[in-house]
């Protein structure tokens, strides 16, 4: 059994962020991931991020994510990797599988679930066509192991993910297709879609992927459009030439550690579906189990920062690191910054969304 | 490939990806006509309010102004602005870029940033696009800037033909052309 003062379960901009506001109370922290390197997202973010200067805005997402992990070594956070956290049980006593093989036990005053978030899947005729993957799993291949997924490529899906994966396949050398997106209208950010756009990569609202055809692995994709019932409209089919689809029909958080811990959830779809309700501390029902970024709702990595640096302040309260003054004072700080990204037409959908789940918090405690 | 646009007949980013002209102009993101004319001078294609907000202390004239509320759009102050170019590689969203249209008696010069490989050489002739990546013209490579302030983000200075000026924004990715004539 191993015992620690903070646990914070995901090595992502969450949970990193969280370790790090946590060491810096002075309560001593182990990080957990599940994968064999820190960072969960960040190292494949290559691009630069948006916000302003105290959100790092302009730098890219890789070095942030070297930034984060250089502060965690100078505060001496333990990081577990390869650690697969499995069950939260009474006492907050943590499940852990080490290297697919070992079981350890971590007993911890305060739990900080970092978890992230899982890609929605389509399903279509010929989805299990070698060629048909995740926009994520090409993000990675592409841009943590440098291997291009293949050379012509249809993204299903026009919001964020779906075009800044689309801009860095064409960065990697593989040409983009098309760009479909079901609604009538595009998802993602004006200015991402529009450096895709001016690369040449068309567009298709109301439309959706049919099936995917090819004796052993993609070989064309053939799409349809839609009516605003989101049915097909006869007779528009086209084919399109392509050795690789991508799916990016959005995000929904992995929340069974949540469960598994007890903690009330609620539904919020603008945020990705399930998501323990929390209050402003990140707090969830279940006393001294927080949660940050995309398990909290689905949002961004500058998001995700933030509310792991409110989590990890949280938590050092919770164990009498910070007193309440001083735990109000440095969550504002936060809190104005966070403000600052949910504003707009894009956050504030976000926003409104959040504070459901924020009054849902502030009920369960 | 033909692309069919049938099915983008709504104007705006948010149907064809690509900013309507109404769009740009109505951001403040644009010098006036008039001051277009006299000089290098940014365009800044930046029409939803995302909070973002680095071209605006990256501008050591001034001339960008977001204010408080960072999701408010991008303003540009033609008269402030010399179209230096150091706002070009800053923006996040690779959305500025600065135009000289008399840079000589016959020909228009641009800047942009380019964040593709291999990057083209001084002295290339390049294709040069318009916001829908169509080919609108011939230009040759003044310049490339890839200084380490740029983080990764090249400047790309070409010259082309001044009937053109209004309509390109950027370049071909030289390998689709190889590939299409390979086809
Ligand atoms: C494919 C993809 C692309 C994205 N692209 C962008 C983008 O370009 N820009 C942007 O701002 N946002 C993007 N996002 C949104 C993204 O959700 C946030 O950027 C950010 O990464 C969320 O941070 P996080 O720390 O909550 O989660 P993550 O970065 O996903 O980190 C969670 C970590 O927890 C680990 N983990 C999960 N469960 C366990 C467990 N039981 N035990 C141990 N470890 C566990 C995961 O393996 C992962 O390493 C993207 C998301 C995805 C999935
Ligand atoms: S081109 Fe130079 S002067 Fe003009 S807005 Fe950009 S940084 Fe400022
Ligand atoms: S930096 Fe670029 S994306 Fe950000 S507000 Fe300025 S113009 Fe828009």
């Amino acid at each position: 059994m191993t015992a620690v003062d903070i646990a914070v379960v995901g090595a992502g901009p969450a949970g990193l962020s969280a370790a790090i506001e946590g060491a810096r109370s002075g309560a001593s922290v182990l990080l957990l991931d599940e994968n064999d390197k820190p960072g969960g997202q960040l190292f494949k973010q290559i691009h630069k991020f948006f916000g302003s200067r105290e959100h790092r805005a302009g730098t890219r997402g890789i070095d942030i994510g070297t930034q984060l992990l250089s502060e965690a070594r100078e505060l001496s956070i333990d990081i577990w990797l390869n650690a697969e956290v499995c069950g939260v049980y009474d006492n907050n006593e943590l499940a852990v599988v080490v290297n697919h093989s070992t079981s350890k036990t971590v007993r911890a005053g305060a739990i900080v679930l970092a978890t992230g978030a899982t890609e929605n899947a389509v399903s279509f005729p010929g989805w299990t066509l070698p060629g048909v993957m995740s926009a994520g799993a090409a993000q990675t291949m592409v841009n943590i192991h440098r291997v291009l997924p293949g050379h012509r490529v249809l993204m299903i899906g026009s919001g964020n993910v779906g075009v800044i994966v689309s801009y860095q396949l064409l960065q990697a050398g593989a040409d983009v297709a098309a760009i479909v997106e079901a609604a009538p209208s595009l998802g993602g950010y004006g200015v991402h879609t529009a450096k895709v756009r001016r690369a040449g990569v068309p567009f298709y609202t109301s439309h959706t992927v049919l099936k995917a055809e090819g004796a052993d692995r993609v070989e064309s994709a053939v799409i349809v459009e839609l009516d605003k019932d989101w049915n097909h409209v006869p007779e528009t089919e086209k084919t399109l030439a392509v050795d690789t689809i991508c799916i990016a029909a959005g995000l929904t958080p992995l929340v069974e550690l949540g469960r598994s811990a007890g903690c009330h959830v609620v539904f919020e779809p603008t945020l990705g579906g399930w998501i323990p309700a929390h209050d402003s501390y990140m707090e969830t029902s279940v006393p001294a189990v927080f949660v940050a970024g995309d398990i909290a709702g689905v949002e961004e990595a500058s998001t995700a920062m933030e509310e792991g640096r409110l989590a990890g302040i949280g938590a050092a309260a919770v164990l009498g690191y910070y007193g309440a003054d001083e735990r109000n004072a440095l969550s504002q700080v936060v809190w104005n910054r966070l403000d600052a990204l949910r504003s707009g037409p894009y956050g504030r959908k976000r926003r409104e969304a959040k504070e459901v789940l924020l009054r849902a918090g502030e009920n369960a405690t | 490939m033909t692309i069919d646009r049938t099915q983008n007949e709504r104007e705006g980013v948010a149907y064809t990806g690509t900013p309507s002209e109404q769009e740009l102009h109505d951001s403040g993101g644009y010098a006036t006509q008039e001051r277009q004319e006299r000089g290098p001078v940014a365009f800044i294609e930046c029409v939803e309010c995302i909070p973002c907000n680095p071209c605006e202390s990256a501008c050591p004239y001034h001339a960008i102004t977001v204010g408080p509320d960072i999701t408010a759009l991008p303003q540009l102050d033609g008269e402030k602005c010399i179209g230096c170019g150091l706002c070009i590689a800053v923006c996040p969203g690779l959305a500025i870029y600065v135009k000289s249209k008399h840079h000589s008696e016959t020909h228009t010069t641009i800047s942009f940033p380019y964040e593709y490989v291999p990057l083209p050489s001084k002295g290339d002739t390049v294709n040069l696009t318009d916001r829908n990546g169509d080919v609108v013209c011939q230009g040759r490579v003044l310049n490339v800037f890839t200084s380490r302030r740029n983080d990764r983000t090249a400047v790309v200075q070409a010259e082309f033909d001044k009937r053109y000026c209004s309509e390109v924004v950027s370049m071909k990715l030289p390998r689709s052309d190889e590939r299409e004539r390979g086809r």
